[in-house]
């Protein structure tokens, strides 16, 4: 496949899959229970038996991080997932019924002028922490975004002649907006679906790291730099690996958005 | 007397422009389309002759006129009970490039109207029809696995031609349909559309501003200006002898590739005016080189002669028409 | 006397692993006070042939080969800057789509005399009058108040004359034209068309007139160019290629152009063929372009590129069976 001769696809991509087979593989990949508590071996620095070393209540700070993936990697696809989802509604009905069009983007706008990362965390404070209501709360300060791009796409797309066509040639509205515009804006939804998953994670992780996030009873990259903050200057390993971690899948993530990008786009794809 | 195919009485079609001004796009607009039969529209930009055809398919809604289709009054239809007569009426589009999905392949494109339409009784029936519409706008068979993309202009709108065909259409709407496309590829297609034409008993209302192709191709003719038909009548009519000074204009500025023929050309001063702000009394006087005083005063009355020749100017008025 | 002088003029775009040869070694030249047009289908090569002359061409993947000599310089082997100083100076070019030809944000005043004060040197005040002369020049009522007035309030013809005032400003001694009335309606390309002849008439321009449009040639050309798949295949005076048409695709061509007949004739016209496809893009191939589609083809023009014949004085062609016969078709 020629999406995958494009280096950043094929890097990101990489990188990607790396991270779901640590999230997927954890217990196998020479770790421990990452809760057991160990006071006796708290805050050690990395060795050979605790590759990362420990954090404060002793617990492997190795195991911790790799388990961590699968909070960020949950967190990250599903919001994708479901802003992909709840956006490309709002964003079809508004792009193709123009008298609910002006409502559902004041509505939109509304709810974009306030930062994500702040949105999220005002969400949170009305509930208690835990990862479902992260996804929830996250999801929400997304979608309106997704749902102006989707409908920028329709409403281009809409003016295509081979939607006239499709009139012409009998198809009702519900169709036409499934059967022709929507494999038509496939692309960008996906690109910024993965500008989500990457935004996601970063907010799952302050917000973690704020207290506000995934309780510490799963371990998340957040709340383990959360953990950490008061000991940085000592003991600085206890957010320097969670952080690398981090930027890592965000790395990845946001390279293989750009890589999508470019070979999702008609226009860029045919000069390759 | 048999019932035309399509019939257009005093059509009208206006877009608001901005605060209090409107877009005469269409301005009483009346024509008829018999079976088997080619009627151009032609003119210039801004003339109306595309929101013609898009009000004719009720790809937009008219503001006021009527459409009947068969003898059945079409206009104040609610979609879904319009729906199933789209049949009778087809389209080809201008542009090959964006006429066609980019992400369906070619079969899947013929059979969208077959199916809308109930048309194939059973899959190996689908599949028959998508087979006979490639063939007769002569692709091979095999263009049905393929995507748009892998085409040319030509092929694409052979493909659209297909499509329009796969419903069994009784009016086929060409608008601009051969435009973008080079000269000798433009040949080819207004061959297969005369000859689908005559074979299929076919009417066609051909959208066009190029006169030498609608030369080739149409029984009869339209010209329209500023939204209002300013003459109309067989091809020999308003070819042979164009009464309007507008139609005399126009045939005159075709380019003819016959070095130093003699060049009568009718020169007309300054643009076209803006539909939003059309001229008074006669929309074409402020071009007409033979403008009189009643022309900037009072809309002319249309006139229809003996053998049918329409034709909107005072100076009709001012001479004995048998 | 040659003003512009084109040698062996080879333009290869690569595209991935392919070279697609848009412009396959075509030569001509132009005589002071002359129009050339240079006529073809898609993929004839005819733009890229007048983007090369202007060394407008991308620079990426792109490679260009051959001689283009302009009043004695020669063209490529130029620094950009002193092409700079040549466009739009010497040479002018007008372009198809007026619509983004123009800067949307400058009014057209200011398009104008940024052109006359970078290559002529005038005042502010200088250059505004003179600007206002070419307004006028070009057919433009009120000069003195369009001139404050931007692209978008005026019309597709307008802007065409701001174009062409633009490109002759500076009195080149070439004005190039790239399609330049097929966007517009064709009672405006009348007035344009009109324009041009008597802009000419008027300072002796040489003009290159590219375009698809064998109606339009006929009226303004002097020689006649035609191209196909990025060779010359024909060349000769107007009246010439129509009244002896010598390669069997310029014949194909003026056979299948629908015209204007007159309405004297009962019935709907049918139309003459060509039979085959327009090649997408030209990969060089050893012996005609043409072979594939030409009725009259034979062993020797798919193995042979046909040499360019001189058939009578000032008319070439390029067909192996060009000097058999004047018969038509």
């Amino acid at each position: 496949m020629t999406a995958l001769r494009h280096p950043a696809i094929a890097i990101g991509g990489g990188l990607v899959l790396g991270m779901v087979a640590i999230a997927l593989l954890a217990p196998w990949l020479g770790t421990i229970d990452p809760t057991q508590i160990a006071p006796a071996a708290r805050t050690r620095a990395p060795s050979a038996e605790h590759w990362f070393g420990t954090d404060m209540l002793g617990r492997d700070l190795y195991s911790r991080v790799l388990y961590g993936t699968r909070v960020s990697l949950v967190v990250g696809f599903t919001v994708a997932l479901l802003t992909s989802a709840i956006g490309t509604a709002i964003g079809l009905t508004s792009g193709a019924l123009p008298r609910l069009d002006d409502i559902i983007m004041r509505v939109m706008d509304g709810i974009m002028s306030v930062p994500p990362i702040l949105l999220a965390i005002a969400l949170m404070t009305l509930t208690r922490g835990s990862i479902g209501n992260v996804i929830i709360a996250i999801t929400f300060a997304e979608a309106p975004r997704m749902s102006r791009i989707v409908r920028g796409v329709v409403l281009v797309l809409r003016e295509q002649s081979y939607v006239d066509a499709a009139i012409t040639a009998g198809s009702p509205t519900p169709v036409i907006l499934w059967r022709h515009v929507l494999p038509n804006a496939l692309a960008p939804i996906i690109v910024q679906a993965s500008y989500v998953s990457a935004s996601a994670m970063i907010v799952e992780a302050i917000l973690s790291f704020l207290g506000a996030g995934t309780p510490t009873s799963t371990p998340s990259w957040g709340n383990i730099m959360a953990e950490g903050r008061s000991l940085w200057q000592v003991k600085p390993f206890i957010v320097f690996f969670p952080a690398v971690f981090l930027s890592l899948a965000v790395f990845a993530v946001n390279l293989l958005g750009d890589g999508l990008r470019d070979a999702l786009d008609p226009r860029v794809a045919k000069k390759a | 007397m048999t019932v035309p195919l399509i019939e257009v009485r005093d059509l009208k079609k206006h877009f608001p422009a901005g605060r209090a001004s409107v877009v005469h796009a269409v301005d009483g607009v009346s024509f008829t389309i018999g079976r088997g039969e080619t009627l151009a529209l032609v003119g210039e930009s801004g003339c109306g002759k595309s929101t013609v055809g898009r009000t004719l398919l009720r790809l937009q809604d008219p503001t006021s006129g009527e459409i009947w289709l068969d003898g059945r009054r079409i206009d104040g239809l609610s979609p879904g009970v319009f729906r199933p007569m789209r049949r009778k009426m087809q389209v080809i589009f201008q542009d090959p490039f964006s006429s066609l999905d980019p992400r369906m392949k070619v079969s899947d494109i013929l059979a969208e109207p077959i199916r809308n339409f109930g048309l194939a009784k059973s899959r190996r029936d689908l599949a028959d029809r998508v087979s006979r519409s490639l063939d007769m706008v002569r692709l091979p068979g095999s263009s049905a696995d393929r995507y748009p993309h892998q085409f040319s202009g030509g092929q694409r709108q052979r493909i659209a031609i297909a499509r329009a065909l796969a419903a069994e259409p009784e009016l086929i709407v060409c608008d601009e349909a051969v435009s973008a496309l080079d000269v000798s590829v433009k040949a080819k297609i207004v061959n297969l559309l005369a000859d689908l034409q005559a074979g299929l008993g076919l009417g066609l209302l051909f959208i066009s501003h190029d006169l030498a192709v609608v030369d080739a191709i149409a029984h009869r003719i339209a010209v329209m200006y500023l939204g209002r038909i300013v003459e109309q009548g067989t091809r020999r009519q308003v070819f042979a002898a164009p009464r309007h000074p507008y139609t005399q204009a126009l045939l005159s500025a075709v380019p003819q590739p016959e070095p130093g023929a003699a060049r009568r050309r009718i020169l007309l001063s300054g643009e076209i005016p803006s539909p939003i702000d059309r001229p008074a009394g006669c929309h074409f006087h402020t071009r007409c080189p033979m403008a009189m005083p009643i022309c900037r005063q009072t809309e002319p009355t249309p006139m229809t002669g003996t053998d049918g020749h329409y034709v909107s100017c005072h100076l009709e008025q001012s001479t004995n028409r048998t | 006397m040659a003003i512009l002088e084109v040698e062996g003029l080879k333009v290869h775009f690569r595209t991935g692993a392919e070279a697609v040869r848009a412009v396959d070694d075509v030569s001509f030249s132009l005589v002071r006070g002359e129009t050339l047009a240079i006529v073809g289908e898609s993929g004839s090569g005819k733009s890229v042939t007048a983007n090369a002359v202007m060394r407008l061409l991308p620079r990426a993947q792109t490679r260009v080969a051959g001689a283009i000599r302009f009043d004695g310089r020669d063209l490529m082997a130029l620094p950009e800057r002193s092409m700079a100083q040549l466009r739009g100076d010497r040479i002018g070019m007008v372009f198809q789509e007026p619509m983004t030809s123009l800067n949307p944000v400058l009014s057209i005043g200011t398009q104008i005399t940024e052109t006359l004060r970078r290559h002529k040197g005038l005042t502010m005040r200088a250059a505004l009058d003179r600007a206002v002369e070419m307004l006028a020049a070009v057919g433009i009522s009120e000069p003195g108040r369009r001139i404050a007035e931007y692209p978008h309030q005026l019309s597709g013809g307008m802007r065409q004359r701001v174009m062409i005032a633009i490109a002759i400003c500076c009195d080149p001694d070439i004005l190039i034209a790239d399609e330049p009335t097929t966007a517009l309606d064709v009672t405006i390309q009348a007035q344009i068309l009109d324009l041009l002849a008597e802009l000419k008439r008027r300072t002796g321009t040489s003009i290159i007139f590219i375009t698809h449009d064998l109606g339009v040639v006929a009226e303004i050309a002097d020689r006649i160019l035609v191209m196909y798949a990025g060779r010359k295949i024909e060349e000769s005076a107007t009246s010439d290629l129509f009244e002896q048409p010598m390669h069997p695709y310029t014949r194909g061509l003026l056979a299948s152009m629908p015209r204007l007949r007159g309405g004297s004739d009962a019935g709907p016209a049918r139309l003459h063929e060509i039979p085959g496809l327009i090649p997408l893009q030209s990969f060089g191939a050893a012996g005609c372009n043409f072979a594939e589609r030409c009725v009259r083809a034979e062993a020797v023009c798919r193995e042979n590129s046909p040499p360019p014949l001189l058939v009578r004085p000032g008319h070439m062609s390029a067909c192996h069976f060009s000097d058999i016969g004047t018969a038509s078709s």
